[in-house]
């Protein structure tokens, strides 16, 4: 049992959609009961994870490797260290929720809803687990399927657009992507002699810096396209738009991070000379600085309220690749935790979304405003998701940003001058949309009597409001389970790191300060 | 004996304690809240009954939060209280207590290139300085809680309200108590919060709601800078717990030559001061503030959360002093401010504006200070502007009580005699502020002016700014009190009828503070008057803080007496002269500031409009970068970006056409033209090839009759 916990994890979804295959359609009832209680399973049997989890120790856990595909070197190897613990629990936390919120949204294809929404949890969570690179590849495909189906079945008007754009789009970058995967393949043949995926293998490649570059670059459109960077990501605001609610929950809080996740697990260690290659670091930067500020620009403009916050979700992710491009510790960490917060207040303000969504059938914000009289518990639920959002100290998002922020200062002092102004954009934009639809008089006679948050919608959004201020508050289990495997990534990538100078700071800082100034930029 | 500075870390919980209590049962204390729906005109309800907040006062449960929430704060003053005596006790006067780590985060480098932990504690700080603000923010915060449950006695919301000013109490706590830059910023961004979330308080008013949100995001440009200055902070000392950031700075020499990066580190810290503060250039969003409820205005935007600037200033006072650069900038900010704001409050109308403005004007009065290096003297005017200015905006809410909601002067007059309570609370107010000798905001005032003139970072200029300021401040608080109280009345007759004294629960709050407001600056006479010690005990309790600043101002009292007693005398006379002056312009010749204002009309309306700032700020930042910003990243992502992807798409799709054309005409094309060809070419041949057994019978039978035929025709 302990020794195949993670399969189980990672297969329960699986099982819980084989059964649900053997459900017949027309009991629509049956078929959201198991369906829930398939996801929840899925949560429950994730749980033992943290529990046996051990953050003293380097390296993976919970590892399962046996052959899959022998001839060509392929195997089935999964395994988590913390980064990958914290995002596997993402997932089975929102895959429920999502789930949960669902209960009334879905009228049609009952039964293929919940099928999809099943086979997509076992995906993502194979691409957080997954220790080998073909093995990665089929799950990151994988999670193609069902979402392009929720998008292009379950959605609105322009469904199909949206469901195709984002299918081709994705496709186009993994097809790069793997390019790279065989690039690395093929290579280590030539070096050592045997066709292998496996991650821990391919890091004992060493390439010329220019075959690096080629491969960061293939990998990073793969992913750059998934997280979405700037100038990437205009597939995102169309499909979060068409998509039902349940689905831009999962594509925020959890699909993105399969890009960012990308980037650290695979960029950093296994081309580390080009991860710190002076141009490839500065474009990074510099594409995430543009997000961060773009993105809130343009979210402040936006008359959709999806949309805006589909915009705001390219903002925040500018901070997550801007942490991880800051290379070092905090900035790593940082952007680990950030993609956490992003996908517990995301999902919850598309989660509010999905509320009057359901009530109006509009997202057009000027058809809202003055909510808050009508719906109190409304209201205060999406302050605080708002807040979150706005990265307001005690709640999860500051911890996120102000790690980030300082991991981006010590890199280099101006990306941390730039990013900044996202925040200060990202407080107008989002009071602006609360003020518009919460605040004020009822201007519209259709929003006078629409009912207050029931009990499952609040059961949807509690937990994810403790899970943000458990973060604020007490954010440092978070950073002892991220603090060895950051270190191992931020040690391949920056050799010494960890080595330099004493651990007192006070002995070294009566130095003239100009020189101080010099030695902060890298 | 309870050891009250081990339970330091209680002080701010029990406010949050309160605040929690009102978010999940305030509902049902007080039920009425939710059920009264503003609609906008137009708008059909079926269910709307005129007759539901009527029923405010029926639920007796509503007592419990009359209770709890007040009775929150004065536990935190009597925690405040039992600490500071304790405190007063102790040899060396500090105290720390750190609960847990909060922010544990991983190993970076400092600026000078060691290894440093990205760490800030849970943890807090008790010396004199967080003494007088713990002090100042239960103390007062109380009275305006009191206070509060006869002002807010009538409105909707009562629950909330109390919840608001409770989180607000919390943060402030959190503010001042803080061990380090990190958890500061929490108070600090906290009570930000509360004051987005109370001036918003009437949501229904979208002048409100707009008010807090300006309130939020101005102030956020000024984190921004805080923020970075954190991380300066980081970088420089690798600590942001303000007792290691001062040990380490004594290793640090003065930036005397230049503008080094500490004063870079000083000037950041206070570009965050700045948006809190309300100083130049993100003062605009106070007086917009006033639109929250007068209570709030009282606590918030006067006595406490506006001076979290200040007092984040003096606590890095260490920092400061070796930043002259820096200092000078905050001098003169500061003064200008006060000059500033002073001129516009000459001119509004609204109550509440004239106060707020005055606000922003004795707020600069101690950036004026901190600058000049004298941070007693700014604490010392932060203390007692919290009596009396706490003072006037509720005296100010007891008079909008009494007359039904009206703030604007013009419709008042001769009120003395109504409410004769807040008449005479008031009035003891506005001498304390206006520096009339005895009364608390002469000593403050009267000290900073001295220092900005004797101390070595002080200057003429910024004294007579000072002076000015002084002068116009007196002048215009004599307006404000000779348009509301004196002179025959303005009032509206529909509301004269119902003018009345605001009940014990508000009056008594008035009372207290007029006391401090009297009282309150006699623990800091000047060292001129030689009295006791325990009349200079503000100066002493401080002092050894901010040691190396107390030495300038030790050295300032060498300076001529014959000088100060002038000086001292000069600003008392040019504050006798602004109350004259008021009196002569609003009692006496009330057609005098209108043919002034007629005069000097462009002048006039300048001062009226606020310098325009509001209007400038909008026009560059609001609707340039943000919403033109906005709208054009908007069209740009829309065109360009997606209009890429789009004509990607496009290509492919028109490629895909030309392929199938070329598909179809070319190469098809060529390939059916070649069995054209062959087609026509065996024309020919096919037209023989019938089949047909006749036709062959036909043409073998011709062949023959012809081959026959030859042969014989030959």
């Amino acid at each position: 049992m302990d020794r195949h916990l993670l399969s189980i994890v990672l297969f329960a979804p699986l099982a819980g959609l084989l059964v649900l295959l053997l459900i017949p359609s027309s009991n629509r009832t049956l078929i959201r009961v198991w369906a829930n209680v398939a996801a929840f399973a899925g949560f429950l049997v994730s749980l033992p994870l943290v529990f046996r989890f051990d953050k003293s120790a380097a390296g993976f856990q919970f590892v399962e490797s046996m052959d899959w595909i022998p001839s060509l070197g392929v195997k089935y190897a999964i395994g988590i260290d913390g980064i990958s613990l914290l995002l596997v629990m993402l997932t089975t936390v929102v895959g429920f929720l999502a789930i949960l919120s669902s209960w009334s949204a879905i009228d049609t294809h009952v039964k293929e809803y919940y099928a999809m929404f099943l086979l997509q949890q076992t995906g993502i969570i194979g691409v957080f687990v997954a220790l080998d690179f073909f093995l990665f590849y089929v799950f990151w495909e994988v999670v193609l399927v069902p979402m392009y189906f929720i998008i292009g079945v379950w959605g609105g008007p322009r469904k199909l657009y949206a469901a195709i754009k984002f299918f081709l789009y994705t496709v186009a970058g993994s097809v790069l992507m793997l390019l790279g995967i065989l690039t690395l393949y093929f290579q280590h043949y030539q070096q050592f002699g045997f066709y292998t995926f496996e991650i821990a293998e391919l890091m004992k490649l060493n390439l010329p810096l220019g075959l690096e570059r080629w491969v960061f670059w293939a990998f990073f459109i793969g992913f750059a396209i998934k997280v979405p960077m700037f100038p990437f990501h205009t597939w995102l605001p169309d499909a979060h738009v068409e998509a039902p609610t349940a689905g831009s929950v999962i594509l925020a809080s959890i699909l993105l991070k399969m890009g960012t996740y990308g980037f650290i697990r695979f960029s950093l260690p296994l081309l580390p000379k080009a991860s710190i290659d002076q141009t490839i670091v500065g474009v990074l930067a510099a594409l995430s600085i543009v997000a961060i500020i773009y993105g809130a620009m343009v979210s402040l403009m936006q008359q959709d309220w999806k949309k805006l916050v589909a915009y705001s979700s390219v903002s925040h992710l500018g901070f997550c690749t801007l942490g991880i491009f800051a290379l070092n510790p905090n900035g790593i960490a940082g952007s680990v935790i950030q993609q956490i917060n992003h996908g517990i207040s995301t999902g919850m303000l598309f989660l509010i979304i999905g509320i009057v969504y359901e009530r109006r059938h509009t997202r057009e914000i000027a058809e809202y405003g003055g909510l808050g009289h009508v719906m109190p518990r409304y209201a205060t639920v999406f302050a605080i998701a708002m807040l979150s959002s706005a990265g307001l100290p005690l709640l999860n998002g500051f911890i996120g940003e102000f790690t980030i922020l300082q991991g981006a200062f010590e890199a280099n002092r101006a990306w941390a001058g730039f990013a900044v102004v996202g925040v200060v954009l990202g407080a107008a934009y989002l009071l602006w949309l609360y003020q518009r639809t919460i605040l004020g008089q009822v201007t519209n006679a259709k929003n006078l009597h629409l009912p207050d948050l029931n009990l499952r919608e609040m059961a949807v959004f509690l937990p994810l409001i403790a899970w943000a201020i458990w973060i604020g508050v007490y954010p440092k289990p978070y950073f002892d389970v991220l603090e060895k495997p950051v270190q191992q990534i931020v040690e391949r990538v920056r050799p010494g790191y960890y080595q330099a100078g004493t651990a007192n700071a006070r002995a070294a800082a009566p130095h003239s300060p100009s020189a101080a100034l010099e030695g902060g930029s890298r | 004996m309870v050891n009250f500075l081990d339970l330091i870390w209680l002080i701010p919980l029990f406010p949050l304690a309160g605040a929690i209590a009102m978010l999940l049962i305030g509902w049902k204390l007080d039920p009425q809240a939710s059920s009264e729906v503003a609609v906008a005109p137009g708008v059909a309800s079926h269910s709307h009954s005129s007759g539901a907040h009527h029923h405010a006062h029926a639920s007796p449960l509503r007592m419990l939060v009359s209770l709890l929430c007040p009775g929150m704060v004065l536990l935190s003053f009597i925690f405040s209280a039992g600490a500071v005596a304790q405190l007063a006790q102790k040899a060396e006067r500090v105290h720390e207590v750190v609960q847990f780590t909060w922010l544990a985060g991983l190993p970076f480098h400092t600026a000078a290139g060691s290894l440093a932990r990205f760490t800030a504690d849970w943890g807090f700080l008790l010396d004199p300085l967080s003494s007088v603000m713990i002090l100042v923010v239960t103390g007062v915060g109380f009275l305006i809680h009191v206070y509060s449950i006869g002002y807010m006695g009538h409105e909707g919301g009562y629950y909330r309200f109390f919840g608001y000013l409770n989180l607000f109490v919390f943060f402030m706590l959190m503010l001042v108590l803080a061990n380090n830059y990190a958890l500061l910023f929490v108070g600090w961004e906290g009570v930000g919060l509360c004051s987005y979330l109370l001036i918003g308080f009437y949501f229904h008013k979208k002048s409100a709601a707009d008010a807090g949100k300006k309130a939020f995001v101005v102030n956020r440009v000024g984190d921004a800078g805080f923020l970075i200055g954190i991380f300066l902070v980081f970088a420089l000392f690798g600590s942001v717990r303000f007792l290691e950031v001062n040990q380490a700075l004594a290793g640090f020499h003065a930036e005397t030559a230049g503008f080094g990066v500490l004063s870079a580190t000083a000037l950041l810290l206070f570009v965050g001061a700045t948006g809190k503060s309300a100083q130049i250039p993100l003062y605009t969003w106070l007086p917009d503030a006033m639109e929250g409820p007068t209570p709030v205005s009282a606590l918030i935007h006067a006595a406490t959360m506006v001076t979290a600037g200040v007092y984040m200033v003096a606590r890095s006072s260490a920092l400061f002093q070796l930043t002259p650069a820096t200092s000078v900038v905050v001098a003169f900010i500061g003064a200008f401010t006060a000059i500033w704001a002073a001129s516009i409050a000459l001119v509004q109308n609204d109550i509440k504006r004239v106060l707020a403005y005055s606000t922003v004007s004795q707020l600069g009065y101690m950036f004026l200070a901190l600058g000049v290096g004298a941070y007693w003297v700014a604490i010392f005017h932060l203390f007692t502007h919290a009596f009396f200015k706490a003072l006037l905006f509720l005296g100010s809410g007891s008079v909008i009580h009494a007359m039904g909601g009206e703030q604007d002067m013009r419709c008042m007059g001769g009120l003395k005699d109504r409410i004769p309570v807040t008449y005479r609370t008031m009035l003891i107010g506005a001498i304390a502020i206006a520096g009339i000798p005895g009364l608390a905001g002469f000593f403050s005032k009267d000290e900073i002016l001295w220092q900005a003139y004797s101390s070595p970072s002080g200057s003429k200029l910024l004294y007579l700014i000072g002076l000015t300021t002084a002068a116009m401040t007196a002048f215009y608080m004599w307006r404000l009190m000779s348009l509301t109280f004196f002179g025959r009345s303005r009032v509206k007759p529909e509301v004269e009828a119902r003018i009345h004294e605001s009940p014990a629960v508000m009056t008594a709050p008035l009372v207290v503070l007029a006391a401090g407001s009297i009282l309150a600056g006699w623990i800091g006479t000047p060292k001129l008057w030689n009295l006791p010690e325990g009349f200079r005990l503000f100066e002493s309790w401080l002092e050894p803080l901010f040691s190396g600043a107390a030495a300038h101002s030790a050295e300032a009292a060498h300076h001529d007496a014959a000088l100060e007693w002038l000086l001292m005398g000069l600003s008392v006379a040019l504050a006798v002269g602004g109350i004259l002056l008021a009196r002569r312009f609003y009692l006496v010749r009330t057609e005098l500031p209108e043919r002034l204002a007629e005069r000097f009309r462009p002048l006039y309306n300048t001062l009226a409009n606020k310098w325009y700032v509001d209007e400038i700020y909008d026009f560059l930042f609001v609707n340039g970068f943000g919403k033109a910003g906005g709208r054009a990243a908007g069209r740009f992502d829309l065109k360009v970006i997606d209009g890429g992807v789009n004509g990607t798409g496009w290509m492919t799709r028109f490629s895909s056409t030309l392929s199938i054309w070329w598909d179809t005409w070319i190469i098809d094309g060529a390939v059916r033209l070649s069995s054209f060809t062959v087609r026509m070419l065996s024309f020919p041949a096919r037209m023989v090839q019938t089949g047909r057994v006749q036709a062959y019978a036909l043409v073998m039978v011709a062949g023959v009759l012809l081959f026959f035929g030859y042969y014989v025709m030959r």
